[in-house]
């Protein structure tokens, strides 16, 4: 007898209780939806205008080309050559770093004591610090007081200082994801710690390790304000040789010519920001690419 | 699959086997030792039976702990049962024989009122069905356990044709009572062995098809 | 009979937790032996003290003696390391690394030190057939190990561990991921791998710990109940815990 009232219940509510549920099904649907809609409608509407204004003067001397005070002959060689030296270097610097601290943390600091805790809150912190912050602390340490000058090492290890927090999350969750009976059947096997780490953590956590690394070096490779602060130039007519030579990047010889009176130099802006959204599309691609080969070994 | 589950019913079989042979010496040597009037071989067979008793022990304990641990089911769990069951009826067979021998030691050097022609007959058939029907048991085969089972009929119509036969010498000698009465029961021991062999028979016949039958 | 490790009056916490309380048990060397009991009982934390594993969790501590072929592993008298080595561990779910077949089994030899191709094809392919799985592999050894079925896996698991040539096997419900076939399968294979090891098997299922065991323990709220050989534990226990554990009146 319960049970048939019970079912009573459900047929009396049946009908109506599933539209409504129905109803907020597509409503939300529709919200997400175009909350999406909204960023690539933005981002189509900015690369389009890009595009317009600055795919006429984009050209093979246009890369080959120091820049000039005449648009015409103006080019972006050195601020290419800048950014593909600072980027390196960053990424030289900042990827043991990122991965050796987040393997410090996660695998042998003792976890729940105030150190650790007091570590973790300011790595988080950190991350959030406006960039032109990381730029005056370069300025402080490295240019001044480590006499680094005006260098394109300044430059990298501010860019380091600066993308190191988001580099060591994203290291942590990765490592943090390695399954325990995955590395308790290594040590299980006699293998020490070390071992362990180099045979099961890492090839397991480095697609992750990747991933955030791939995104906080795009992060790096757009910076201007940082670089401004340890003195990025903004008006280099040489190829950088060594890691000491002053230098400037493509964010900045882009804001640079922005901020020139000349009409034509806003579309030589337009055309430095598609070679560098071309550098970044191409840095990413090869990231992801490499990522997947350590994902497909995996699976 | 389950090697060692096999391995063990193959060792409690052989088990099963050696106390049938061992049963069949007993009867053997009983009624031997009644028509020479052999009363060591007599003494023999009584201690034999001991043995017998202490397979049997050994047989069930085994039954036991394969169940507990092994979890046998369908026909393995048939043949442990016709084992365990079996192993009972021999048991009786067993004691069987232990009675003719003490049949013996207690007619002694006493002259026989009679020649033994039908109860040697009659033992000779039945330790050929106690064979077969261990035989049909260890092969599986129950056309065998048929054919074995339907000797019985045989040895029921000798058993008849003792029992009048002494049933006359009773009647017409009351001084051979005694031994009289003790090879009438000599007789109905032999009997009962024959129907203990049948049960065998039909157990084998239960434990391969896993269905019941009557013989007789 | 042979007694491989001989553990005395052992006691292990958690933090305050007494989770062994004053165990002593004696191995035998080629034999299987069967820890039973209900969940939280204590029997995996136990085979988990055979190999100094528990060493990986903070805030435990242990007391009491288990001595290998009569060494102390307790006092460092063998190293963790090397502890683990002699002592191979098999967990509950398959835990293949996701690495091909050929570098899951060659994963602690080479990080022993072994370093010659024609050495470890041999280990592969004697670890492999240890685990009555080289027949199936062996023509994908450099195929992933994740591709292969749970039982498989946990075969493999069991080939990365005798790569190890370890001299005791510690299993800790091998088989209650896997459905019946592959239990059945390992559980021959049992037979065939207690004739060149010690064998410790944590298991849930007591109808498999008296199919495979010569001997079997009872734990019970971290206690050793009863210990003796599988038959008569089954057939006759003497504790009445026993008894009522193994006849399902528990509770």
């Amino acid at each position: 007898m319960e049970v048939r009232t019970e079912q009573n219940i459900y047929k009396q509510k049946k009908s109506r209780n599933i539209r409504i549920r129905k109803a907020k099904n597509i409503i939300f649907y529709s919200i997400i939806l175009g909350a999406t809609g909204f960023g690539i409608l933005v981002l189509g509407l900015l690369l389009y205008q890009i595009l317009k204004t600055g795919l006429a003067w984009l050209s093979i001397d246009f890369i080959m080309n120091m820049p000039s005070r005449f648009p015409q002959k103006a080019g972006i060689k050195s601020a290419l050559a800048g950014s593909i030296w600072v980027i390196s270097l960053t990424a030289l610097f900042s990827f043991p770093l990122g991965v050796g601290t987040a393997l410090y943390l996660e695998e042998y600091s003792q976890k729940g004591t105030w150190l650790n805790k007091l570590l973790q809150l300011n790595i988080s912190n950190l991350a959030g610090v406006p960039s032109i912050v990381y730029g005056m602390l370069g300025l402080a340490v490295f240019v001044k007081m480590l006499q680094f000058e005006r260098s394109i090492l300044s430059g990298a290890l501010t860019l380091t200082l600066l993308i190191l927090p988001v580099i060591i999350v994203a290291s942590q969750e990765a490592i943090r994801s390695v399954p325990e009976t995955l590395k308790q059947g290594s040590f299980a096997l006699g293998v020490t710690k070390w071992q362990t780490i180099t045979g099961v953590v890492l090839p397991y956590a480095l697609p992750g390790i990747l991933t955030g690394s791939i995104l906080a070096i795009s992060r790096a490779m757009g910076e201007a304000a940082p670089l401004i602060m340890v003195g990025a130039a903004g008006y280099v007519a040489f190829l950088p040789s060594s890691p000491l030579d002053s230098f400037t990047v493509l964010p900045i010889q882009i804001f640079n010519w922005t901020s020139r009176p000349q009409e034509e130099f806003k579309n030589i802006a337009a055309a430095g920001i598609i070679v560098l959204m071309a550098l970044l599309l191409f840095a990413n691609g090869a990231a992801v690419m490499l990522r997947n080969k350590y994902q497909n070994r995996m699976d | 699959m389950r090697e060692h589950f096999l391995k063990e019913l193959e060792i409690l079989k052989m088990m099963f086997l050696q106390m049938g042979e061992k049963v069949q010496e007993v009867i053997c040597k009983a009624v031997e030792s009644l028509k020479e009037q052999n009363l060591e071989k007599a003494r023999w067979a009584i201690q034999l039976d001991d043995e017998v008793d202490k397979l049997e022990r050994e047989i069930e304990n085994k039954c036991m702990s394969l169940i507990a641990l092994q979890q046998p089911i369908a026909k393995d769990l048939r043949r442990i049962g016709a084992i365990l069951k079996g192993i009972t009826d021999m048991e009786r067979i067993g004691d069987y024989g232990v009675n003719i021998a003490k049949i013996t030691l207690s007619i002694g050097n006493e002259k026989l009122i009679k020649p033994l022609i039908d109860i040697p007959k009659m033992a000779t058939i039945i330790e050929t069905m106690l064979q077969n029907s261990i035989e049909s048991f260890m092969k599986e085969d129950i056309h065998m356990a048929k054919k074995t089972a339907e000797i019985d009929e045989a040895v029921d119509h000798l058993y008849k044709d003792i029992y009048e036969e002494l049933h006359n010498i009773l009647s017409q000698n009351p001084m051979g009572a005694n031994q009289a009465t003790s090879l009438l029961l000599v007789a109905r021991y032999l009997e009962r062995i024959a129907d203990h062999t049948v049960n065998i028979c039909e157990r084998t016949i239960f434990m391969v098809t896993g269905d019941r039958v009557e013989i007789n | 009979m042979e007694i491989k490790i001989k553990v005395e009056n052992l006691t292990f916490y958690y933090g305050n937790f007494k989770a062994l309380d004053n165990i002593s048990i004696d191995i035998e060397d080629r034999k299987i032996t069967a820890l039973i009991g209900p969940s939280g009982c204590g029997k995996s934390t136990f085979i988990r003290t055979l190999n100094r594993m528990n060493d990986l969790i903070a805030g435990t501590k242990v007391e009491g003696t288990i001595l290998l072929d009569g060494k102390d592993i307790m006092k460092n008298e063998i190293d963790a390391v090397e502890l683990r080595k002699r002592v191979g561990l098999v967990f509950q779910k398959p835990n293949p690394f996701p690495k091909s077949i050929y570098e899951n089994v060659v994963y602690g030899p080479k990080r022993h030190g072994i370093k010659n191709k024609a050495q470890l094809d041999e280990i592969v392919e004697k670890s492999l057939q240890g685990a009555a799985l080289w027949d199936e592999v062996k023509d994908k050894l450099h195929g992933s190990a994740l591709a292969l079925s749970g039982g498989q896996q946990q075969r493999l698991c069991i080939a990365r561990c005798l790569a190890m040539q370890p001299e005791v096997l510690l299993m800790d419900e091998p088989t209650s991921a896997l459905d019946p076939i592959a239990t059945m399968k390992i559980e021959e294979l049992f037979e065939t791998l207690k004739k060149n090891y010690a064998i410790v098997i944590v298991t849930h299922s007591m109808q498999q710990a008296g199919r495979i065991s010569d001997n079997t323990g009872f734990f019970l709220n971290g206690e050793l109940v009863e210990f003796g050989q599988t038959d008569i534990l089954f057939t006759k226990p003497r504790d009445k815990r026993t008894e009522d554990y193994i006849t399902g009146r528990f509770g």
